[in-house]
């Protein structure tokens, strides 16, 4: 351990005085949400968050890995790579990893994202030291086996048809990220394309595996009813023995912020129901140049769409009734730029569907326009803080911030400053943001259309079923 | 034998105390208008989560399939003073997020706010004004038909779906439990604005309701929150009971053709009411069976030892009527006979033999060891105690169940499967290509 830092947490202070200025006293005491962060010699990171209210834990162990470090020819290998982790090692042959966390009452899985792949378990907290050892056992002791991969290669395989293949959204998304991401690893899909999966060899794996699996590229989160220095004894016993090895990172690859604007128009035989996606290149949490714009981009988005009462559902569903749905949300944890969304989907087949394209360029139109009044400015705010209050309710989703942020290249104190930063956004501000990021040259317009209008005679499950 | 028995008491002492250390206080109280509440005190975070649960699922729906969804989605669409915006952005101002949804059995209305009274008074106030008095106004109906409508047209772009209202329908025949949650699109486009009215006059009433707090609150101000909330609705009846849920007569397979690159299938049947004897061995049966994610017989069959499929698992669904048994997977189309040939002989041979002793133990400890993880967060504990609540299961439910799950014992596990889950008599359904699932042999 070389150093040692135990911060607290302020989340949740002074939420209130957006509505009552009084209310700060009843905000949860700080010193019930301590954080604690340590390193261990061979140069792994350990947070450690407190949360007392079920005598559980939450452990997850972080790479720094994922879909965003993958070339072309190779895409879908880290997520390959994290279900082989499952097969074992010579201490825990393929399956007894995840039967000893079942039998001590345990949950756990995992789950790769374009900056991260993650190994959780959720236990009772007496029980943290079990979920240790077999990280830090297949953090370095992993089998990568021929036979187990001819076949996990068809679980993920089936995983891919599952989720994207036979669902026209998703596929129709996986297109839209090409085309909206032109020169960023963000283009591919965290499963892979599918002629990858096939290529992707065994070599590979073992190459991948050696690349980032270090301690050094690893962040061990624990949320729960835990003491911390009694999880740093654990940690450094589990993991302390794995040696060290240096890392070397890629560059951040932004290039191209504003590439011009694109359009993406599918045709699905399967697709029921018309959609559409429009997405603006706009910074990160990690490559914002100026952080307050990220804040300010958040408040844009809640205004838009915080809930029922806002614009989008207000003016596109209710008062136009254009729209059956329409929303908007920008993912503002990530490595590289990301995207600012907005979508919709028609009420019904008379709509337009440039029409719908046009009523929400509008909506961006009118926040570059024109301040927003303080009401709605208040509403969304509101809305952010509260929300970022409830989120506490999980202790999974407090592990999840944490280890987002971090593998994003970010410091997780941002959940400190959180409240501030929205509470100190302006109409201004927001107006200022959507001139400068919500503008043509960054925009890809996507529409997914049938190919056949819906024939509601054919809808399952009106008739009789068949034998 | 002995030994092994030793060891088995010792390792249910071990899970036990923190499953204990994690139960929840249920309070519990009836209003005078014949709501019943239940209430948990939780603090340190200043949240309340609140649910409003009423009898009038889609099981309600009669011979229109939808009229509980819309009545359920119409209810904080309009009062005789706010339209639905107007209503929203009054909960949004105080940071207050509100929900209603329903299932084949509920109807809900769910509010999570801020406890300070600053937010909690406000929304509370604004709550009762708009339960006390919908309106329903003609325009939302008409809007929220179109969004119905709109959802049930991208239900038919998913195979699974798909399956899931083939299959209820095959098992459930003319039972109401035949109503998907969602209604069907004849349903939704017959329903009216006197039908709506007619629905929530009848179901959505006091005696016909149930609520569920918790949060960081006294007794005294859940007192008075629930009674205000009871009062704002019409004392009323409770809903009678559904009719029971009728055996499957005979086998069946029912196919639906859609052009996906995976074959989806459901095998299934009535099975088992919660009250049954049988139902906590049948719960640790399907546990071992299907309910424990990737170390449950078939996934460790389907997935790790033969790579057919990346989701195959089990469930056993309860509900007000007798519930039923879901096998639920979806392979690739080449792989498809190979599958079903897998799965009946796991079920067949399970039927025969029930779990091994190993498995048995195993399942018994990972249920019992993991239950303080089901109730880790005020929305776990407003999930059960909502079905407490709704389901009129008793009070120390939660302190009772690993208690029960321990108790299991091999017979009794291979009783209840052998009781309750038929292999030779279940509805197979099939979604993929017409050319894939077409020849499918019918034993």
């Amino acid at each position: 351990m070389t150093r040692t830092a135990i911060v607290m947490l302020l989340t949740g202070l002074l939420l209130y005085s957006t509505v009552c200025a009084s209310a700060d006293d009843s905000a949860p005491s700080t010193e019930q949400w301590p954080v604690s962060e340590y390193r261990l010699d061979n140069g792994m990171r350990v947070i450690v968050r407190e949360d007392h209210r079920a005598p559980v834990v939450v452990s997850q162990v972080w790479y720094r890995v994922g879909s965003g470090y993958e070339r072309l020819g190779r895409t879908g290998i880290s997520h390959l790579l994290e279900h082989m982790m499952f097969k074992g090692t010579a201490k825990h042959p393929p399956g007894e990893l995840l039967r000893i966390i079942a039998r001590n009452g345990g949950r756990q899985n995992a789950f790769t994202g374009r900056d991260f792949t993650v190994y959780f378990q959720q236990l009772a907290a007496d029980r943290l030291e079990i979920a240790f050892r077999l990280e830090a056992d297949r953090m370095q002791n992993l089998i990568l086996d021929a036979q187990e991969l001819a076949k996990e290669r068809q679980v993920v395989m089936e995983e891919r048809r599952m989720r994207v293949t036979d669902q026209p959204r998703s596929h129709f998304g996986e297109h839209f990220n090409t085309i909206a991401y032109p020169a960023s690893p963000y283009a591919w899909p965290g499963l892979g394309w599918q002629a990858d999966l096939e290529a992707i060899t065994l070599a590979e794996l073992r190459g991948w595996y050696a690349r980032w699996y270090a301690p050094g590229n690893a962040l061990l989160v624990v949320v729960g009813d835990v003491q911390p220095e009694h999880v740093l004894r654990l940690a450094k016993a589990a993991f302390g023995k794995v040696p060290a090895r240096a890392t070397t990172h890629p560059h951040r690859e932004n290039y191209l912020q504003a590439p011009g604007e694109r359009r993406l128009v599918m045709h699905s035989k399967e697709a029921k129901v018309p959609y559409v996606l429009l997405g603006y290149q706009v910074p990160s949490v990690a490559t914002a140049q100026e952080r307050d714009e990220i804040y300010a981009l958040m408040v844009l988005a809640s205004i838009l769409d915080g809930g029922k009462g806002a614009r989008l559902s207000q003016e596109l569903v209710r008062d136009r009734r254009i729209a059956a749905s329409a929303g908007a949300g920008y993912s503002a944890v990530a490595r590289l730029d990301s995207l600012f969304v907005l979508d919709a989907v028609p009420s019904d087949a008379e709509v337009a569907i440039d029409s719908l394209v046009k009523a929400l360029r509008e909506q961006v139109q009118r926040l570059q326009s024109e301040p927003v009044d303080t009401e709605t400015l208040e509403r969304a705010k509101n809305l952010l803080l509260a929300d970022h209050l409830y989120e506490l309710d999980s202790m999974f989703y407090q592990a999840m911030q944490i280890g987002m942020l971090e593998t994003a290249g970010v410091d997780w104190r941002m959940l400190e400053v959180y409240p501030g930063k929205i509470r100190a956004v302006s109409a201004a501000s927001v107006q200022a943001v959507a001139r400068k990021y919500l503008i043509p040259s960054r925009l890809t317009v996507g529409t997914l259309l049938p190919q056949t209008p819906p024939d509601d005679d054919a809808q399952t499950g009106n008739g009789e079923g068949r034998s | 034998m002995k030994a092994r028995f030793i060891i088995l008491v010792l390792c249910g002492l071990l899970a036990l105390p923190a499953a204990r250390a994690a139960m929840p206080e249920i309070q519990h109280w009836t209003t005078a208008s014949g709501t019943r509440v239940y209430f948990v005190a939780t603090s340190v975070l200043p949240i309340v989560d609140l649910s409003l649960v009423f009898d009038a699922g889609a099981a309600r729906d009669g011979n229109k399939s939808g009229l509980a969804a819309l009545t359920s989605r119409l209810l904080t669409d309009g009062t005789a003073e706010l339209d639905a915006g107007a209503i929203a952005r009054r909960f949004e101002r105080y940071g207050a997020r509100v929900a209603t949804d329903n299932s084949r059995d509920t109807a809900r209305l769910t509010v999570r706010s801020l406890s300070a009274s600053e937010n909690l008074q406000p929304t509370l106030d604004h709550l009762i004004e708009v339960l006390s008095n919908p309106t329903f106004p003609a325009a939302a109906l008409e809007r929220r038909r179109a969004q119905a409508l709109v959802g049930l047209r991208q239900a038919q772009q998913n195979p699974g779906r798909v399956a899931e209202r083939a299959f209820a329908q095959a098992l459930f025949g003319d039972h109401p439990y035949a109503n998907l949650s969602q209604g069907n699109i004849s349903g939704v486009q017959a329903v009216t604005r006197d039908d709506v009215q007619a629905f929530h006059d009848r179901y959505y009433v006091a005696a016909n309701a149930i609520i569920a707090i918790v949060g960081d609150l006294q007794r005294p101000q859940a007192e008075s929150i629930a009674t205000r909330l009871a009062q704002a609705l019409k004392p009323g009846s409770a809903a009678p009971a559904l009719p029971p849920v009728p055996d499957l007569k005979r086998a069946k397979i029912v196919r639906r053709s859609f052009d996906s690159s995976q074959t989806h299938i459901l095998i299934g049947a009535p099975a088992i009411s919660r009250t049954n004897s049988h139902y906590i061995p049948l719960y640790v049966a399907n546990h071992v069976l299907g309910g424990s994610g990737l170390v449950s017989v078939l996934a460790d069959e389907m997935r790790a030892q033969r790579g057919l499929s990346y989701s195959t698992s089990s469930t056993l669904i309860t509900a007000a009527q007798r519930g039923w048994f879901e096998l639920a997977s979806s392979v690739r189309n080449d792989k498809l006979d190979e599958s079903l040939q897998v799965l009946r002989n796991i079920l067949q041979r399970y039927a025969a033999s029930g779990p091994s002793r190993q498995r048995l133990e195993a399942a018994k400890r990972n249920i019992t060891g993991s239950f303080p993880l089901r109730l880790d967060s005020n929305q776990d504990i407003l999930a059960h105690i909502v079905m407490i609540g709704f389901y009129g299961l008793p009070l120390d439910y939660l302190q009772t169940f690993p208690k029960r799950v321990e108790a299991v014992s091999q017979p009794q596990t291979r009783q209840a499967f052998q009781a309750h889950v038929d292999p030779s008599h279940m509805v197979t359904v099939l979604v993929g290509p017409k050319a894939v699932i077409g020849d499918v042999s019918t034993d």
